[in-house]
């Protein structure tokens, strides 16, 4: 085997994210509106917020999957629409099941008529420590393999943004902390958005935590954590900033 | 094989229950033939039997291949464009307002009495179930696929996005109509032969019965269905070599 190549590097500066003025309204219901979404460029960014909230809506927007009732102004901070440069990993794995895995990697150069890079998409496959089920039809492969092949897909697109919505809810806790130190790992130096419900997932991987609330909702920022992603759930700076996050979801006063 | 022996045993049952019925029913074999009649009868007649089966076998998969082809480009016609799910699908849903056995005599009319007028039957009595499961496959494509795809940023879109995502995703859907398709076309070429012909099982059948050949005209049934079984199960492990990851889902897998 050769060695473990390394990630290549992001191309140009990391790019920040501004979102201005988005709103959402479904069914007659105002789910956000006037909302403002920053992301740091180059940072590992979680929103926190309970389900139903718009936060999957929120992130759709991001990723360009405008629907019905979504509206909002989305920039990078060069500019520039976010069109092309972005990736994105659904809580499904979406794995194409009459594809391999490897197929599974380059599916985008393929929707793109590009020569895939197998050699890259090998070496990532072998990062998600998946160097052995490259040739296995997804069926075959447990939750927790299914989810790091989507992680692999969505770094071979290697782009500056990567959008995450809930990717590790549908798994066990053990396989979840394995992934999520995966992810923080892999994702260093991109502007990473993850959506989560789950507040201890946010502590340990974010560099940021916004945590959105109400009706309509807002975003309101956690002061920062000390220490880098990913985070020891047992730290006590992470246990007080946890009861912080209950109070603001209201789940306890 | 436990398949095997389950249709060998059910045979046993129906071939028990026929002598069964004539025992009881005290029937002449001008009514209803025992089955050793018909297994002589098919023995004596193999050679006609074969020649009539070639012809009808040749209308059912000529008629059948043509359907498919036609059903599924309709398929992606109304998958792709607005402007055809406008006009064809009223008349898709039209067409199979007018019963297929309507329509036979003026198929031979116009076809002729050669086999032109059967494989058009077989066509048109596979090409609703082949269409409209196709084009249902292809409009229930999950949406998170779609999604992935878009962002992905497909080039040229449309295309790239039937081609990689939309058409392998509904090949089980149409994999569903083809079995369909499977056991109807025999009734299609054999109803096209009722009404006008000069070759194939059905015409043999309506011969025998006309004269009273009652044996052979079982005879011609027995290979008809034998015909007919085989191609769906031929049709059915066709498509399970073809589509394995629809197939290796336990939810829709055999078991037993």
């Amino acid at each position: 085997m050769s060695p473990v190549p390394v990630l290549p590097a992001i191309p140009g500066p990391p790019l920040a994210v501004n979102l201005r003025s988005a709103q959402l309204v479904y069914g007659g219901l105002t789910l956000f509106d006037g909302l403002d979404l920053d992301l740091t460029g180059g940072c590992f960014t979680c929103l926190l917020g309970s389900s139903g909230i718009g936060k999957s809506s929120l992130l759709r927007l991001l990723a360009g999957l405008t629907a019905i009732g979504v509206s909002g102004d989305l920039r990078g901070d060069d500019g520039l629409p976010l069109t092309g440069r972005v990736a994105w990993m659904a809580q499904q794995d979406l794995l194409l099941p009459w594809l391999n895995v490897l197929d599974n990697v380059t599916l985008g150069s393929r929707l793109r008529g590009e020569r895939p890079d197998r050699p890259r998409a090998l070496g990532l496959l072998a990062r998600v420590g998946l160097a052995d089920a490259a040739l296995a039809r997804p069926d075959t492969l447990s939750g927790g393999m299914r989810q790091r092949a989507a992680l692999a897909r969505t770094l071979m697109e290697d782009r500056p943004v990567v959008l995450m919505d809930e990717p590790f809810s549908g798994l066990d806790a053990l396989t979840r902390l394995r992934l999520q130190a995966l992810a923080a790992e892999l994702l260093i130096g991109r502007t990473v958005l993850l959506v989560t419900h789950d507040p201890l997932e946010a502590l340990r991987l974010g560099g940021h935590i916004l945590v959105m609330s109400g009706r309509p909702a807002i975003v309101q920022t956690l002061p920062d954590l000390p220490g880098a992603p990913p985070r020891d759930p047992g730290d006590p700076a992470v246990q007080a900033a946890y009861r912080a996050i209950l109070r603001l979801l209201e789940v306890v006063t | 094989m436990n398949a095997i022996r389950r249709g060998l045993a059910t045979l046993a049952g129906v071939l028990l229950s026929w002598q069964m019925i004539i025992v009881i029913g005290e029937l002449p074999p001008y009514i209803l033939p025992n089955p050793w009649a018909v297994a002589v009868s098919l023995g004596r007649n193999a050679g006609s039997l074969l020649s009539h089966a070639s012809v009808t076998t040749l209308e059912i998969l000529t008629g059948m291949v043509l359907g498919t082809i036609l059903g599924s480009g309709t398929a992606l016609a109304l998958g792709y464009s607005r402007r055809a799910r406008r006009w064809l699908l009223p008349m898709l849903i039209a067409s199979q307002a007018i019963p297929v056995f309507a329509i036979a005599p003026l198929l031979v009319l116009w076809l002729g009495y050669g086999m032109a007028s059967k494989i058009a039957m077989t066509l048109l009595i596979i090409y609703f179930p082949v269409t409209a499961n196709f084009y249902d496959g292809l409009r229930h494509v999950p949406p998170g696929w779609l999604d992935l795809a878009r962002v992905m940023r497909p080039e040229p879109r449309r295309w790239a996005v039937l081609r990689h995502i939309a058409l392998p995703a509904a090949l089980p859907a149409l994999a569903s109509g083809l079995r369909i398709a499977a056991a109807v076309a025999p009734i299609g070429a054999v109803l096209g032969e009722w009404v006008g012909s000069s070759a194939g099982l059905g015409y043999l059948m309506l011969h025998a019965n006309s004269r009273m050949q009652v044996d052979l005209m079982f005879a011609a049934l027995a290979t008809l269905a034998t015909l007919a079984v085989g191609l769906y199960f031929a049709v059915d492990a066709a498509l399970k070599r073809l589509l394995p990851w629809h197939s290796a889902n336990p939810e829709t897998t055999e078991t037993g």
